[in-house]
């Protein structure tokens, strides 16, 4: 598969970010090589094996509805770059 | 010539499940805690932390699927939703969209005497994101993530209602359910159940569905209804000037009546659902489904056949009280604790209903317990007293849930059995209120309302009327 300028500034507006036209040739090239790695995979018939999510066969991994955690905001917060109120301090964000 | 047109509504509701804890991880779910004091690395989205599923989200999750006649997905999985928004701090949502836990249901709803089903397409779980509050002083925006990773289930129907009136029906009826298997609270207000309306508008007869839109922040049954009406306005006002409906959300403003597009199918979002490595794959074992069916408590349609078979009350009160778990619940302990189904369902139908207009509340959220209902049922029976009294000791047990034996004691208001002292009452009313006596004696006999009036004056209310009036008989015939 051939990735585009279209595809590259579309996964860019997903991504959020923002590339310099060098940079988008150069993430152009390392896709394209990543698809035609993987594509490889296409050359199986996989038509009647499930899709898996996982390598082993775990299943049914539940925790009982008891409350363990307690109030460790001073410790989360710790990281946050802004705070105030008790609350994580982000650039205004709109609906 | 004008076209006559139809509406069709499909509904995406969001229920917040009554677990202890998150989907996730050990934090408290409860409401209106401080910001942040009920979170942890894993709802916080820290690198590294890894989510382990609350048992109780899929119990309840398959409940709610059994009581909405769905196939259950025996082996289901979770989804990342990816989004950057502050609100979600890992960057996606934990959902699920090809393995979703309920498929396939339906319930049946009825609007003016009319029945009909509406089909549910999917139930799915997923989580909730934060709270972001605005700032004006730093013009920046505060996130808490107490709401982050609390348990939701997505109930999506079926386009299949065709008016307002249709999709209260069928939202009354997921309530009824949902709160009656104590799945959730389902409280429109506080955000515990919401609904988005997808609408569009088609030519009566049309087999062809119109271009859709989506409604968000509804959270009353009357903004549901009058965004609903609105939006149906607006999509006939632009077909019928020759133009076109443009798929995508909109934000009702209740207070303005109208709403305006919030996203349009331009920046439409491309989510990237893949499966989540983090999480196992759910196997739900026939053994375990039936373990999960064998707990499912009366529901209301079932309530309301068992009424009707063992109460001899009305089938209106009925419809009231099963119209709330609360109030059945309150009615059903109040009988079993003694107190006469119909004195029970009266307390309920009359006073119950009158305080709570007045006060502007909702059922569910009654404060008085049903033993203190049953208890003042009692004194009135034994003639402890009478039913004025009651009423007043009502209003005290409706707003405080006060011990009503206690408050009678305490307050004085037993009904006074001394006959002796009552007798001596009414012959003074007698003598003081010649007009009423002639009157009465002289074939009035609504004069005698006069008298009663007096002697309770006098015995400041308490005394039994059946009593005063059977003396005052006897007094005025000597």
């Amino acid at each position: 598969m051939t990735i585009t300028d279209e595809i590259i500034d579309y996964v860019g507006i997903l991504a959020k970010l923002e590339l310099s036209e060098d940079e988008k040739e150069q993430a152009k090239k390392d896709m394209s090589n990543m698809l035609e790695y993987v594509s490889k995979l296409d050359e199986l018939d996989t038509s009647n094996v499930e899709a898996m999510s996982h390598a082993f066969p775990v299943k049914n991994v539940f925790r009982e509805d008891v409350v363990t955690n307690g109030d460790d905001r001073e410790n989360l917060l710790a990281n946050a770059p802004e705070q105030k109120e008790g609350c994580y301090k982000v650039p205004k964000t709109f609906d | 010539m004008s076209k006559t047109y139809e509406t069709v509504i499909g509904l995406e509701v969001h229920v917040e499940l009554a677990t202890k804890t998150k989907i996730f991880c050990g934090c408290s779910t409860l409401f209106g805690g401080a910001p942040n004091t009920h979170t942890c690395p894993v709802c916080t989205g820290m690198p590294g932390s890894l989510p382990v599923l609350n048992k109780g989200v899929v119990e309840k999750a398959v409940a709610v699927g059994l009581a909405t006649n769905c196939t259950i997905t025996q082996n289901c999985k979770f989804d990342r939703k990816n989004y950057f928004y502050p609100d979600n701090p890992q960057n996606y949502q934990i959902s699920q969209l090809y393995y979703p836990i309920c498929r396939d249901g339906k319930v049946e709803i009825e609007v003016d005497g009319n029945k009909k089903f509406v089909r549910i397409h999917e139930i799915h779980m997923e989580e909730d994101a934060g709270k972001l509050v605005h700032d004006p002083y730093s013009d920046s925006s505060l996130v808490d993530y107490n709401r982050s990773g609390v348990p939701l289930i997505e109930i999506v129907s079926e386009p299949d209602m065709r008016s307002a009136e249709e999709v209260i029906a069928y939202l009354e009826k997921l309530r009824l359910i949902i709160q009656y298997l104590g799945a959730s609270d389902c409280k429109l207000n506080e955000g515990s159940m919401r609904a988005d309306v997808n609408l569009s508008i088609r030519e009566v007869g049309s087999e062809k569905f119109g271009t859709r839109t989506e409604m968000k922040n509804l959270n009353s049954f009357k903004a549901i209804a009058r965004a609903i009406e609105n939006e149906k306005e607006r999509q006939i006002d632009l077909l019928e000037s020759g133009e076109e409906v443009i798929q995508e959300t909109r934000r009702w403003d209740d207070t303005k009546e109208y709403s305006y597009a919030m996203r349009s199918k331009e920046d439409a979002q491309d989510y990237r659902y893949f499966p989540d490595p983090d999480l196992v794959p759910i196997i739900i074992s026939d053994e375990w489904m039936n373990e999960i069916k064998s707990r499912q408590p009366e529901l209301r349609d079932e309530k309301r056949i068992r009424y009707k078979e063992e109460y001899d009350i009305p089938e209106y009160d009925i419809d009231i009280i099963t119209n709330s778990k609360k109030l059945a619940d309150i009615f059903e302990e109040a009988i079993s604790l003694g107190a006469a189904p119909k004195k029970v369902s009266n307390w309920l139908m009359v006073e119950t209903m009158r305080l709570m207009k007045e006060h502007e509340m909702d059922a569910d959220d009654l404060k008085f317990s049903a033993k203190n209902l049953a208890a003042i049922i009692k004194m009135v029976d034994d003639k402890v007293i009478n039913g004025t009294v009651a009423k007043e000791v009502f209003e005290k047990v409706f707003a405080d849930n006060i011990d009503p034996e206690k408050y009678v004691e305490d307050n004085g208001l037993k009904t006074v059995n001394d006959e002796g002292a009552l007798r001596k009452v009414i012959e003074e009313v007698i003598a003081n209120n010649p007009k009423s006596v002639e009157d009465y004696k002289g074939g009035k006999e609504k004069a005698i309302g006069a008298l009663v009036g007096q002697t309770m004056k006098a015995m400041q209310g308490k005394a039994d009327p059946g009593e005063v009036n059977r003396i005052l008989k006897e007094e005025l015939a000597k």
